[in-house]
């Protein structure tokens, strides 16, 4: 019955030989070459961070039994002076570190002009960023060595005491932001020099006609224009400030007294260093730090979603 | 491929293993893999030269060894214990070995310090290896501490090596006088204060109740504890110690005492290699015992000793235990802690101290002059958290002696905490 109304029979063996996949191939590649990546994130970052909240609800050394304990663990930072010191740190750490921003822009402006051998003058404000974290620690841990640093052998010919920056509580998170600060700034630096290449010239020369110069030129005409490099600077600049782990790490260790930790180098202090063995207590450290910047990553998403939708 | 290879090893290995028995001598094959933290120069010599000659004794066993950065190893080394264990490795005694015994990482050696040559050599040491009546490893090398001070400066302002308390201040107030620091200390890595901590406490209140304490029976904000903080407070308030000790490591803190700015350094011995290096002879440097401040008190010392350790998943544990024989053996002993190699003290009691100005002057005061007993240190006495946080106590009050009270607030909230 069927077979008089089948008179197209010769292209049909081709559309049954069309299998599964060829029907579903446009469809499914882009899953497939998503696959490895979000594996990968699936994890390493998604699976440990459930891994984590799980982890907190116990007490455990790391090699033996896991005793579940519930809350005790949020318990007991709640009463941990060390913990609100490391908080306050990183507060301090997120604020200051902004200052890379405008020292980048100010350094991009400054070099951004043609002079000869300015290809050199760029690379070399740029070098401290190529530096690894550990050296740029351990160039300014010597820098502010109290006995034989080059720091306090400068204020002594002003006649100024000598400071030691590291081993004293009240300038200890300071000095190793301004450490910080060095690579930090020539990143921005960097950022706003490209962004600078970008800007409209007849939009200047426009503003220039207008009679804008020097800081309205700069505030009205330029900086909108480098607006996706602020927004760069300020991602990779908070992400650097909450990666100051390897730096407190070098100069300092944590120390004196634990004064200069952050969040991260606590976690890392109770759980996995010499002397941690407190894995369920790193975790909820984690899981704090993590709500913190759950916070922040939702605000800046929000702002990048209505801002998206405005244009 | 890989199977028939794993079977004629097994087969070589039983051959070997038959041959051994019946010519009763070398029956060792197989992998043995040695993980150590020897990691300067001198040690890592020494310990590879060990190697070779164990390594020459049984040439049908395949020998190889990790050697570890030092500082890496302590974090490094539940990572290994737990995947990948190797055979031997290295760690230290007592307190500190705790977490991976309870864990079960580490094989019970009993049955090795139950053979008579080990029994009866080390039966020193034998407390330092032992966590719940059995024994966890064997103890390789340790040294003492003390006061490491230049003679030199000593003999120009005519003073004595002190024996007791006040003298001790008395010495130090000369030293200050003529413009110099009685005492060089870098805490930025903190263990060295609970050097200064254990020797105060041990002369103020004894071997016993520093024990008690490290064990948690004593609470931190005992009047008896506030008393040895009393008398560390004295020497905090001449201003002893050199300034800024926060900011230096133990070998930052070397220099100081190298260009003359401080006169002593409370150390162990493996300072004195350093000193040496840096230019100071035998007659610029001096040794003496950390004098009584309780006459009553029967003098103890702090003596760490390193120790070797059979992993509990390691796989070829007959020549682990071989090896560790091997290694507290009367002959190996004297010659791995001479002075060309590790500088240290032979904890075997048939090896011969190598004669060198500080290691007699320290077996001589280990052996005969420290009857209230041999502490390890106070990080290895102490369980790891309870050390780290009292540690950190410790420097803040080097350098803010006024904070005492919530400092100990602090220490005894933690000790609540930890033994349970």
């Amino acid at each position: 019955m069927t077979q008089p109304v089948l008179p197209t029979t010769h292209v049909a063996p081709p559309a049954v030989a069309r299998s599964w996949w060829r029907r579903n191939q446009i469809r499914l590649a882009p899953w497939i070459f998503l696959a490895p990546g979000m594996i990968f994130f699936l994890f390493y970052v998604i699976f440990p961070i459930f891994q984590s909240f799980q982890i907190s609800f116990y007490q455990w050394d790391g090699l033996g039994e896991k005793t579940f304990v519930g809350l005790y663990n949020y318990e007991e930072l709640y009463y941990d002076d060390a913990f609100y010191t490391s908080l306050r740190n990183n507060v301090i750490w997120l604020v200051l570190y902004m200052l890379a921003i405008p020292a980048g822009l100010f350094i991009a402006l400054f070099l951004n002009q043609t002079v000869v051998g300015i290809r050199l003058y760029k690379s070399l404000f740029f070098f401290p960023f190529v530096i690894s974290q550990v050296v740029v620690g351990l160039v300014f841990s010597w820098f502010y060595d109290p006995t034989f640093g080059l720091l306090n052998t400068i204020l002594g010919t002003f006649g100024a005491g000598p400071i030691n920056v590291l081993g004293d509580e009240r300038y200890v998170t300071y000095g190793i932001i301004a450490a910080g600060l060095w690579p930090q700034t020539a990143y921005c630096m960097i950022l706003y020099l490209t962004g600078l290449n970008a800007v409209d010239p007849e939009q200047i020369e426009a503003g220039r006609l207008d009679g804008a110069k020097g800081a309205r030129m700069l505030w009205y005409v330029v900086l909108p224009q480098l607006k996706p490099a602020t927004f760069i600077a300020f991602v990779v600049t908070i992400i650097g400030a909450l990666r100051s782990f390897d730096l407190i790490s070098i100069m300092t260790n944590g120390g004196p007294f634990g004064e200069s930790r952050v969040l991260a180098f606590y976690m890392f202090e109770v759980a996995l260093s010499e002397y941690g063995f407190r894995y369920g207590y790193g975790a909820a450290i984690a899981v704090v730090l993590f709500l913190i910047m759950m916070v922040y990553i939702t605000f800046f998403l929000t702002k990048m979603y209505r801002d998206e939708r405005g244009r | 491929m890989r199977y028939t290879l794993t079977s004629t090893l097994a087969g070589a290995a039983a051959l070997a293993l038959a041959a051994g028995a019946a010519f009763g001598q070398d029956s060792l094959s197989g992998d043995l893999k040695i993980f150590l933290d020897t990691s300067n120069p001198a040690p890592r010599a020494t310990m590879e030269q060990m190697i070779a000659q164990f390594q020459e004794q049984h040439p049908d066993l395949n020998i190889e060894t990790t050697i570890i950065d030092r500082e890496a190893y302590k974090t490094q080394i539940r990572n290994f214990l737990t995947a990948n264990a190797p055979d031997v490795a290295t760690w230290y005694a007592a307190n500190r070995m705790k977490p991976y015994v309870e864990a079960g990482l580490f094989e019970d050696v009993s049955d090795l310090w139950a053979e008579p040559e080990i029994a009866d050599n080390l039966a020193s040491t034998k407390g330092a290896m032992t966590i719940d009546g059995k024994q966890w490893g064997v103890p390789y090398t340790y040294y003492q501490w003390g006061v490491y001070y230049r003679e030199d400066i000593y003999d120009e302002l005519g003073l004595e090596e002190p024996k007791t308390w006040d003298a001790f201040k008395a010495n130090c107030q000369a030293i200050l006088d003529s413009g110099r620091k009685c005492f060089t200390i870098g805490t930025k890595f903190l263990w060295t204060a609970g050097g200064w901590f254990d020797y105060l406490n041990l002369r103020t209140h004894g071997y016993d109740f520093h024990m008690a304490l490290a064990n948690g029976e004593i609470a931190w904000t005992d009047e008896r504890v506030k008393q040895t903080f009393a008398n560390w407070r004295e020497l905090i308030d001449m201003g002893a110690y050199i300034d800024n000790h926060t900011a230096y490591s133990w070998q930052e803190a070397l220099p100081f005492m190298v260009n003359g700015e401080a006169a002593a350094y409370l150390m162990g011995n493996f300072a004195v290699a350093p000193l040496r290096e840096a230019g100071l002879t035998d007659e610029q440097l001096d040794f003496y015992q950390f004098p009584a401040i309780n006459p009553d008190v029967e003098l103890a010392e702090d003596a760490p000793t390193d120790t070797f350790h059979i992993p509990a998943n390691a796989s070829n544990k007959d020549a682990a235990r071989a090896f560790l024989r091997f290694v507290v053996s009367p002959d190996v002993q004297t010659r791995i802690n001479n002075g060309e190699n590790l500088g240290q003290l032979p904890v075997n009691a048939q090896s011969s101290v190598d004669d060198d100005e500080f290691l007699n002057q320290g077996f001589e005061m280990l052996s005969s002059n420290s009857p209230g007993g041999v502490a390890q240190f106070f990080d290895r006495d102490f369980p790891a958290e309870m050390a780290k946080v009292a540690m950190e106590g410790f420097q803040e009050f080097m350098v803010k002696p006024d904070n005492l009270d919530r400092i100990l607030d602090r220490l005894e909230r933690t000790r609540a905490r930890i033994y349970k």
